[in-house]
């Protein structure tokens, strides 16, 4: 076999295997939408889910998930950018950063499942907060970190050294560097990184179910004040996430439109994820525009 | 903002004199790890002149000019023994402080290496540190300095632009301004033309003529020509060794060691 034929045949391998990822994809898509979108309406994403009676609504499982992400990602992206800066530029080489490197790619193996039940352990019985949002965005927190390091210790790390040098020899501290001129080189790499870990709070069911839980308690959207029972903010509260309610009532629903329920809302999720992740990169390539001065 | 290099008891010990030498090099040796890149170096570099350092690839000149702004701290394997002395401090001491000395001591590198940002933020990027906010002040400090760098008139009207959208001597010339904005006494020239077209180089050139008024210049250079065109002063390096340091004119047309004279026509290197 010469090597034109082979190039030809490694050519057509690519391009198909290309293209069943596409189809999937579409497939998946158009199945999930088509089956979804004729349950959505406003009513359905307005009104409170019932627990016997059909033509319950997913608002407040919409807004927990959004809520749930915006606190997991206060914690998330903090702590996990210093992380990677502190791999990326104070760790020494040598056996304390390996065990920490270890230690990072363990935590990001842990099932989710797994995850949920230290949370149980931990966040609900040891500390005794009960099913409550932290709870929830905290054991979120333990599998999204590792990722959120990984990556911006690889942004971090792939800004150019001549920028980094041309800082320093201005006479400009190593940490007023790494802010002013290692993060805003390194902010797509870090968004790129905070979109990953986004999509996996919004899909996660089973770190929550025993963080979270599975129940919301009646709120009151005019109360604004996050230290009321009744406020949506409150996060001393049980708050059930769109992807633990498609479980929930797939597994356990008594209401006769489960199934409608369950088409809504699993369409409503991927639109959701789609919507953010667009609206994520927008507000990045715009900001970061803005520090390049580029076009 | 300025903040003394020396420790205090360094600044008692020894009295201030006047002279015209700006760094006073003695018996100074780098290695990287067992590697030795500078061999017991020692001379005088001048005030207010160009000094120049050639040699082959290889042979020690900008290891030796990263080490007086202390660049080579950044390369964990790297070591230097001897001294540096700069205003009665050594350069080389650990307790100095680093952040100030690359302030007085300024460094211009082989690429042209100017931040993700506009032109006008490359400058205001150390002044914002030095806690010199105020627009106006900015204003002038970026206007003096990109005068001073030969840059004013070609980015006048675009100083919001990126620094990317320039061609490749604009942005060296740009990272000299930048250099130039924190008012060194010192500017080290890291080979600044060898990356840039013959136009653009005879521009850096002129510049570095102008600026030898003000500043204290160490170039690093491959090009010989370009040495004897804008040096006072010309050191020859070879692994590691100063095999000669005299007068340009000197080096250029009677030097005193055959390796000298043997680079210089060509026969090597």
């Amino acid at each position: 076999m010469n090597s034109r034929v082979a190039d030809r045949i490694a050519t057509g391998v690519l391009i198909g295997l290309a293209t069943i990822i596409v189809v999937l994809l579409v497939g998946l898509f158009s199945y999930i939408l088509a089956k979804g979108i004729p349950n959505i309406s406003w009513s359905f994403l307005t009104s409170p889910s019932s627990t016997v009676q059909a033509g319950g609504g997913i608002r407040d499982q919409l807004f927990n998930s959004f809520y749930i992400l915006f606190i997991t990602m206060l914690i998330t992206v903090p702590l996990g950018v210093l992380g990677g800066i502190y791999m990326a530029e104070y760790a020494q080489p040598g056996k304390i950063t390996h065990f920490i490197r270890s230690c990072i790619e363990m935590l990001a193996s842990l099932p989710s499942i797994v995850v949920g039940m230290f949370g149980l352990l931990i966040f609900v019985n040891t500390i005794g907060w009960g099913y409550t949002i932290i709870g929830g965005a905290l054991a979120l927190t333990i599998f999204n970190i590792p990722v959120m390091v990984r990556v911006s210790e690889d942004a971090v790390r792939s800004v150019p050294s001549e920028q980094k040098e041309a800082s320093l020899a201005l006479g400009i501290t190593h940490w007023h560097t790494i802010k002013t001129v290692l993060i805003p080189a390194a902010f797509p790499g870090i968004l790129t990184g905070a979109i990953l870990a986004s999509g996996r709070v919004f899909g996660e069911a089973a770190a929550l179910l025993f963080t979270a839980g599975l129940s919301t308690p009646k709120l009151n959207y005019m109360n604004w004040n996050p230290f009321s029972e009744t406020s949506p903010l409150n996060i001393f509260r049980p708050a059930e996430t769109l992807s633990v309610h498609i479980w929930e009532i797939n597994t356990q629903g008594i209401i006769p439109d489960v199934e409608e329920v369950a088409n809504g809302a699993s369409a409503v999720l991927v639109l959701s994820v789609l919507l953010f992740n667009l609206l994520a990169r927008w507000l990045g390539s715009t900001i970061h525009k803005k520090i390049t001065a580029s076009k | 903002m300025k903040t003394p290099i020396a420790t205090s008891e360094q600044k008692q010990s020894i009295p201030k004199k006047e002279t015209d030498t700006i760094l006073k090099v003695s018996n100074l040796s780098i290695f990287y790890g067992s590697n030795q890149a500078v061999k017991h170096a020692t001379f005088d570099i001048d005030k207010n002149k160009v000094t120049a350092l050639i040699g082959p690839s290889g042979c020690g000149k900008s290891t030796f000019l990263r080490s007086i702004n202390r660049m080579n701290d950044l390369i964990p394997i790297a070591r230097s023994e001897g001294e540096i002395m700069y205003e009665d401090v050594n350069i080389l001491n650990k307790n100095i402080n680093v952040v100030a000395l690359r302030k007085e001591i300024g460094m211009v590198f082989q690429k042209p290496n100017p931040f993700p940002k506009s032109i006008y933020n490359n400058i205001a990027h150390a002044l914002k540190f030095y806690g010199i906010q105020k627009k106006k002040v900015v204003d002038e400090i970026v206007e003096e300095s990109l005068k001073k760098s030969a840059l004013w008139d070609e980015v006048k009207d675009r100083l919001h632009e990126s620094a990317f959208s320039l061609s490749g001597g604009q942005q060296q010339r740009l990272c000299i301004a930048r250099t130039l904005a924190m008012k060194p006494n010192v500017l080290l020239l890291d080979e600044p033309s060898s990356a840039l077209d013959p136009i653009s180089n005879a521009k850096i050139e002129e510049l570095i003529l102008q600026l030898k008024d003000e500043f204290s210049i160490v170039i690093v250079t491959h090009n010989m020509q370009q040495a004897s065109r804008i040096s006072d002063k010309t050191a020859f390096f070879l692994n590691g060794d100063v095999v000669e340091y005299d007068r340009t004119e000197t080096i250029f047309t009677n030097p005193s060691q055959q390796k000298t004279e043997d680079y210089i026509s060509g026969r090597f290197g």
